[in-house]
């Protein structure tokens, strides 16, 4: 069937089994790599996306549900990677795989949108659904504090390749040089 | 492993101009320098060093990323050595090129001991070329230039040239050998020990094509590849012609496999125009299979098999010191226990896939893997061409964990690429093809029996390990060192083996073998301490004060996990620690992959047995140099959640030679709100060579656990995952 909708602004039309999951029509046949699959079944977060501005599991989402939506993917959500959310994460160098940090990325602006400055409880009740193999956990849960701290559109953080400031997170005290 | 440097004096240098104007330094072996390095055809750039004229350095990142932070560390020794800004540095990814490069694989926290010094020397000996050319140049001694930031100065005349300006000059003069180069005095380090973000983190914030998932190439179809249910089944026949009509599917086909799981196994392989008609047409697919005799297999038979072998004389003895027997017998105090954990599943969060393309003769894949030399070997052999005709590009890891130390899944998309011929084709493994088709961290049975003297002094130690394997062959990852830990430290020593067979395939998880052993050791321990009356973390001080001298090669150093348990106990408060019900501080150590870690956890169980985990402390000896601290504590935070969501909850059961858990709904990693609030990590600085940090974090955070939980509730855990027991204490 032919569905049209909006991905990150611009409209689209695919035609594809209605059935067809989100993701893979994102990923597939529109060529947007950033959603990822991690499990099929809507447990690990890793292909969530931005359905009529609601975090959405792309993978057990069929495209027919989408028709006429607007879909906001990790491309999308800042037009050069300047969403604080972007800069918080590059900022306290959230990601070791990295593989799941675009559904947590979009999971975590599904929350500050609806509360600008959450608690460690809010954050732990938007975020717990998004698996992080690696165990970053503790550095996403300080860098959205720290992105809810951040105006919106200011200058980018570091880009690769940039030694960093030192950030402490949470109230790690680390490295302690003993003898 | 050797962890000095293993560059010889038949290597050194040779530089080169490119037709880019950048100055390109590889390692060469042999006494004869082949000519000029180019660009290889397919894009993928041999050497690690390239300056552009504005003084741009692009580095080669040579080893495999999966998540342990190489991409970042290995160009971060370059880079300081060559004395350049790391923000003028541009990392790349380089594709296997074992003419270059030397151990680009990702396992065993093997890339600092192994590169630390070679890839520094690879960066200093491009600054003594820089060097060397300014000096000629200006026609002054070498020894009067300094440099910084990329650029050589001469301080007597004032002159100074950029890096980039000396690139002709640089190419024309002879290269230092490797082992001649002077290294910077670690006092003079810019990069090494200070915090540098993930190289890749742009890319992946904003979501950009890097993973093996991610591979596009013009043409592509994708691949889906049913195996059998039972593992190290067979295809018997296949309703292939009904697939073949299905939407979107082009080719149905049967693979024939041999009987090593590592290799190419036997399936059938669906390739359509896109991944989901790949995966729909697979719901219409009948097989007929040859289940094999791994369909007799569970988990609940090896652990019948486990308790009958423990009642008989055991298969061999690895080790025996003293006489445990007579010690035991006059022991003021004798403990017994039986231990064991599950089988585990690595779960990377990346599904297992690959990318790969068939033409003339040559094979091209892209591919995530930690192994990609072995790869590499295993695609040439099964698909019959030589390793010369296969080109590997790599790819991010979506997580590592030792599941890419196997190439199961490149070699299917090699063949299903043989198969199509002439068109690229990615395979994609479903979860449930992942969770089903693993090499399982192997269970593990330890029947114990430990002795104290009326002075509290340990004096015997005897474990009968019953494991998996073969005669005198363990299983992949299911074997235990003769001289693991406590063998050296107790004068009446015995660990015996027994093994049962097993049709289910096994391999590394990360921190393997230690995993489930320090688990065992450092919980058995923890009930000698307390039999004999002693603070758990002062009996272990006592234990290894008595230890002998180290034995020959790399093992368990007593005064550096003195040290290390020593920091922990300080840190975490140990000596003021609160003696309440529900409340509890456990303790453990470990020793693995050349690192020396002493973990303390704190929780808090309520009395209906709700279990918090509320701190950890970290204190580790990796050497002489932290090299990159903000990767460093995340390796060691993301270790310590890895093996508490093992404690906490993880298991694979096997039923009828297959996994029963096919997904995350019932194989339930940990999540945010399992993870420890706050997790201190902290290095003792040693005088040694520094070593790596992806895995021996992990070991002693089990135990730690589980003595903490025993404190909290006199509940002492034997068996994982803890899940499945009731902690609750009246």
């Amino acid at each position: 069937m032919s569905v049209s909708f909006k991905v990150n602004g611009k409209p689209v039309t695919v035609d594809v089994p209605g059935e067809m999951p989100l993701l893979w029509v994102l990923r597939d046949v529109l060529d947007l790599k950033g959603t990822k699959y991690g499990c099929g079944m809507a447990q690990c977060g890793a292909c969530t996306v931005h359905l009529g501005g609601e975090a959405t599991r792309s993978c057990v989402t069929p495209v027919s549900k989408v028709a006429g939506a607007e879909v906001l993917t990790i491309e999308g959500l800042s037009p050069d990677g300047t969403h604080p959310l972007q800069r918080a994460w590059e900022e306290l160098d959230v990601p070791q795989c990295g593989y799941c940090q675009a559904g947590q990325l979009m999971m975590a602006a599904s929350l500050l949108a609806a509360i600008p400055k959450p608690t460690d409880a809010e954050i732990d009740d938007a975020m717990d659904g998004n698996l992080c193999r690696c165990g970053t956990y503790l550095r996403i849960r300080a860098a959205i504090h720290l992105a809810a701290t951040l105006p919106a559109g200011a200058i980018p953080a570091g880009r690769p390749g940039q030694a960093s400031a030192s950030w402490s997170i949470g109230s790690t005290d680390f490295t302690d040089f003993a003898d | 492993m050797n962890t000095r440097g293993r560059v010889s004096r038949r290597e050194f240098l040779h530089a080169t101009l490119v037709a880019s104007g950048g100055l390109l330094l590889s390692m060469r072996l042999g006494a004869s320098a082949r000519g000029a390095v180019a660009p290889a055809a397919n894009g993928a750039l041999n050497p690690w060093i390239g300056i552009s004229p504005d003084g741009i350095v692009t580095i080669m990142a040579q080893n495999p990323e999966i998540g342990q932070g190489v991409k970042t560390m290995l160009p971060m020794l370059i880079a300081d050595e060559l004395d350049v800004d790391w923000k003028d540095v541009r990392v790349e990814q380089a594709g296997l090129d074992t003419t270059n490069y030397k151990d680009q694989t990702a396992g065993g926290s093997t890339a600092t001991p192994t590169h630390w010094l070679p890839m520094r020397r690879v960066g200093a000996a491009g600054r003594a070329l820089l060097v060397g050319a300014a000096a000629a140049t200006w026609g002054v001694p070498e020894a009067e230039c300094t440099t910084a930031s990329g650029t050589v100065r001469h301080p007597k005349s004032g002159r100074s040239l950029k890096y980039g300006a000396l690139l002709e000059k640089a190419a024309s003069l002879p290269a230092p050998a490797l082992d001649q180069v002077k290294l910077k005095d670690p006092k003079d380090f810019k990069i090494i020990g200070t915090r540098v973000k993930g190289v890749d983190n742009h890319a992946i914030v904003t979501g950009m094509p890097l993973y093996g998932i991610d591979v596009k190439l013009p043409g592509m179809l994708y691949a889906v590849y049913q195996k059998c249910p039972v593992l190290g089944g067979t295809v018997v026949s296949a309703n292939l012609d009904e697939i073949r009509g299905l939407w979107g599917v082009r080719q149905v086909f049967t693979l024939e496999g041999g009987t090593a799981f590592d290799g190419l196994r036997s399936g059938v392989a669906i390739v359509a125009d896109s991944w989901w008609a790949a995966r729909k047409a697979r719901e219409q697919l009948k097989v007929v299979w040859n289940e094999g005799p791994a369909a007799a297999q569970s988990s609940a038979g090896f652990a019948a098999q486990a308790a009958e072998l423990a009642k008989q004389p055991p298969q061999r003895s690895l080790r025996k010191d003293g006489d445990v027997v007579a010690a035991l017998g006059g022991a003021a105090q004798v403990v017994r226990a039986e231990y064991s954990y599950p089988f585990l599943s690595h779960a990377t969060l990346e599904p297992q896939n690959c990318t790969a393309q068939y033409q003339d003769g040559k094979l091209e894949l892209w591919v995530r893997t930690q192994t990609p030399e072995n790869g590499r070997a295993l695609a040439a052999k099964t698909l019959g061409l030589q390793p010369g005709d296969v080109t590997i590009h790599l790819t991010r890891l979506g997580g590592g964990f030792g599941r890419g130390l196997r190439n199961d899944y490149l070699v299917e998309g090699a063949a299903i690429a043989k198969q199509v011929n002439g068109v690229p084709v990615k395979l994609l493994w479903t979860r449930e093809d992942d969770m089903a088709n693993d090499f399982y961290r192997p269970g593990g049975f330890h029947y114990l029996t430990g002795g104290v003297d009326a002075a509290g002094k340990l004096v015997a130690w005897r474990n009968h390990f019953v494991s998996f394997g073969e005669g005198q062959r363990f299983a992949s990852s299911a074997g235990i060192s003769a001289t693991e830990f406590p063998q050296r430290f107790i004068p009446n020593f015995a660990l015996d083996a027994s093994v049962m067979p097993l049709g289910v395939p096994t391999g590394p998880l990360r921190a393997p073998g230690s995993n489930g052993i320090a688990f065992v050791m450092q919980s058995f321990l923890d009930e000698l301490a307390h039999a004999a009356g002693k603070d758990p973390l002062q009996f272990r001080l006592e234990l290894l004060a008595s230890g002998q001298p180290p034995s020959e090669g790399n093992s368990l150093n007593a005064d550096r996990m003195r040290g290390v348990l020593q920091l922990v106990a300080e840190k975490s408060g140990w000596a003021a620690k609160r003696q309440e019900r529900g409340k509890g501080m456990g303790v453990a150590f470990h020793y693995s992959h050349l690192g020396h870690f002493a973990e303390v956890v704190q929780v808090s169980v309520t009395r209906q047995g709700a279990l918090a985990v509320e701190k950890v402390w970290v204190a580790g000896d990796i050497g002489s140099q932290v090299i990159n601290p903000s990767n460093a504590e995340q390796q060691a935070q993301g270790s310590v959640i890895d093996g508490i969501g093992q404690a906490l909850a993880l298991e694979i059961t096997i039923e009828g030679g297959h996994a029963v858990q096919s997904n995350f709904d019932h194989y339930e990693l940990p999540r945010l709100t399992k993870a420890p609030p706050e997790i201190e990590v902290h290095f003792r600085i040693s005088d040694n060579p520094p070593t790596g940090l992806g895995e021996p974090a992990l070991p002693p955070v089990l135990p730690a656990l589980c003595n903490a939980i025993f404190a909290a509730t006199g509940k002492r855990i034997r068996a994982l995952p803890i899940g499945k027991q009731d902690l609750s204490w009246a």
